[in-house]
């Protein structure tokens, strides 16, 4: 089993466009959404859920009023700035600002603040016109996404094995921090979806280095690629100089958004040139996954451990 | 009414808030620009600023000393981000996964066996941009690659904040905890998106931290003739102002392509982007 992940650094570059894309290109494969702080992948896949679990992200402290005595020894102690007085209600707890590290619950002489698990999201399992797709929401402003993003690629793994899926393509996360690291640590293949503006270039570069960083193959497609020809030259120069290979380049048509708007893949709605552009990047990547060795960039054995170790964090 | 903050984010990436922020930067007198997109930080490919100072971040993080350190575990058995973990000959640090909360050192029974110190995990720069009526204050955080904590770069970029100056804080994408980092506090924020299923799905989560953080809102719909007219219809039965549209035009497009800002290519957006500002500071006033 492969698993391909999408990546852009940059948001916005069509991270999600693609992966619909190759969901309907692809065979048998389970279809996995790493974007859990804004997924998307589902409004164009129209998931029926299977089935919903919540996810205990970290344990949040609670204080409780009838055995606070009021000395602010949490407050003091709080790195965070997370815990304030309130005029009528007493100590209280910023659960956006909190970072759940206990820290209150012990320093507290009353104890009178307990940890306790809580729901900072929930992740799927549905099933959709091209499969199974995994995906999940993070609760707004939590952190942990990285520990979210872990689940939901243990569970895309777990259910293609089931399935006897050969693959595993993941809608990943934008940026470089935790989730990035999370969706792409052990993949076989990370596909970049860059842009040629010096911000989809400038997070390339970003991007690249993380996947160095762990050792992670990357592979490149230009989207837009006419908007600036001679970006995307540069582009291709910088992959070039640097052993990348750039798979596709999708020219820009409005046409795209309309496929959107109709909740549609670009390759199941007319785009022209750009649906041919994306099916001939998916052969590319169908080519390369099965050119790799199989057991040469093989998740190891103890990853689900490995993953968990590099995950938590906002 | 006093120099505003103003937060330009939105749910989704890639829908301009970098172009939003740059440019509205630009059109105003005594502004200050500061990137807190730590992850993706790009408002420095337009403003090109001249760059003064660059400090690094780091965030506090445990050294054992392994004479003092008698191996009873309680360090480990404490750190909710298992950061730490004891083997029976020693005490091993994973400092990647440390977010700097002290518990490890207030739990120690052995004096000194813990101590903090400081790791770099990214970076403020800070300088100045050419801007309208003169300078344009810049900073941006950046995160070193490989880390993973976003907040406390956001955090110090904030710090440099010029209380005199309209400041412009150009948000990361999505709603978790870097996105808050960014709005909390702030007078204002403009949500950028696009008329897309995807632009009207994350515009409602941002919408949903916006009023958790208690920070009023409007709306800048980029792109607005392509796609359709699902966000207008949300924000008129949300009763969400929409401050300006932008249609879209290939020239301003390739001005972005070029790292141009739109008040450079074309003079009439600096009044477009005047004429935004102060229709926040009306609503703000109302």
């Amino acid at each position: 089993m492969k698993e391909l992940c999408i990546v852009s650094g940059k948001g916005g570059t069509g991270k999600t466009t693609v992966s619909a894309a190759f969901a309907s290109l692809a065979g048998n494969k389970v279809m996995a959404d790493c974007d859990v702080d804004a997924a998307d992948l589902h409004l164009l896949l129209d998931p029926q859920v299977r089935r919903q679990e919540a996810f205990i992200g970290a344990r949040t402290p609670r204080i409780d009023c009838e055995l606070c005595g009021e000395c602010g020894d949490c407050e003091s102690w709080c790195r965070f700035d997370a815990i304030r007085l309130d005029f009528d209600a007493g100590y209280l707890i910023d659960p956006l600002a909190c970072e759940h590290c206990g820290l209150c619950a012990r320093v507290c002489p009353e104890e009178a603040i307990r940890m306790e698990d809580t729901v900072s999201g929930h992740w799927m399992v549905s099933d959709t016109r091209f499969g199974t797709l995994v995906h999940a929401r993070l609760g707004i402003g939590e952190d942990n996404s990285g520990k979210l993003v872990t689940l939901v690629r243990r569970e895309a793994r777990r259910l293609a094995q089931e399935q006897g899926a050969e693959l595993i393509i993941a809608d990943g996360p934008p940026g470089i921090g935790c989730p990035v690291t999370s969706a792409i640590t052990g993949v076989d293949l990370v596909l970049a979806v860059t842009e040629p503006t010096p911000s989809g270039f400038h997070d390339l570069e970003r991007v690249a280095s993380l996947c160095r960083h762990f050792s992670t193959p990357l592979t490149v497609c230009i989207n837009k690629h006419d908007i600036n020809p001679e970006n995307s030259a540069r582009i291709r120069d910088w992959c070039a100089s640097n052993g990348v290979d750039v798979l596709a380049e999708i020219p820009f048509d409005p046409v795209v958004t309309r496929a959107l708007v109709a909740r549609r893949s670009v390759v199941d709605f007319d785009c022209g040139p750009v649906s041919d552009a994306v099916v001939g990047l998916w052969e590319a990547v169908s080519q390369r996954l099965s050119e790799m060795n199989r057991s040469g960039y093989a998740i190891p054995v103890n990853s689900d451990q490995l993953l968990m170790r590099g995950s938590p964090g906002p | 009414m006093a120099a505003l903050t103003i937060a330009v984010a939105s749910g989704k990436g890639g829908t301009g808030k970098t172009t939003v922020a740059a440019n509205l930067v630009l059109s105003l007198p005594r502004a200050q620009y500061i990137d807190c997109d730590v992850e993706a930080p790009n408002g420095h490919l337009f403003l090109r600023p001249e760059i003064r100072e660059r400090t690094s971040v780091g965030i506090p993080v445990p050294r054992i000393d392994p004479d003092l350190c008698t191996l009873c575990g309680d360090c480990a058995e404490a750190c909710e981000l298992n950061a730490l973990a004891v083997s029976r000959t020693r005490v091993m640090v994973f400092p990647e996964l440390c977010h700097g909360c002290g518990v490890c050192s207030w739990v120690c029974p052995e004096p000194g066996a813990i101590t903090e110190v400081e790791r770099r995990i990214g970076e403020v720069a800070s300088g100045e941009a050419v801007g309208r009526d003169g300078s344009v204050a810049f900073a941006q955080g950046s995160l070193d690659i490989g880390e993973h904590s976003p907040v406390p770069v956001i955090a110090a970029a904030r710090r440099c904040a010029d209380e005199d100056r309209t400041l412009i804080l150009d948000a990361p994408p999505g709603t978790a905890c870097p996105m808050v980092e960014t709005v909390r506090g702030a007078d204002y924020c403009l949500l950028v998106t696009e008329p897309t299923p995807f632009g009207l799905n994350d515009l409602k989560l941002a919408v949903e931290v916006t009023r958790v953080l208690g920070v009023p809102f409007g709306l800048v719909l980029n792109r607005c003739d392509l796609g359709d007219d699902a966000v207008l219809r949300y924000c008129r039965e949300e009763a969400i102002p929409v401050l300006m549209e932008i249609p879209f035009e290939r020239t301003l497009a390739e001005a972005y392509s070029r790292g141009i800002p739109w008040v450079e290519a074309d003079p009439a957006w600096r009044e477009r982007f005047e004429a935004l500002h102060g229709r926040i500071r009306e609503g703000l006033e109302r």
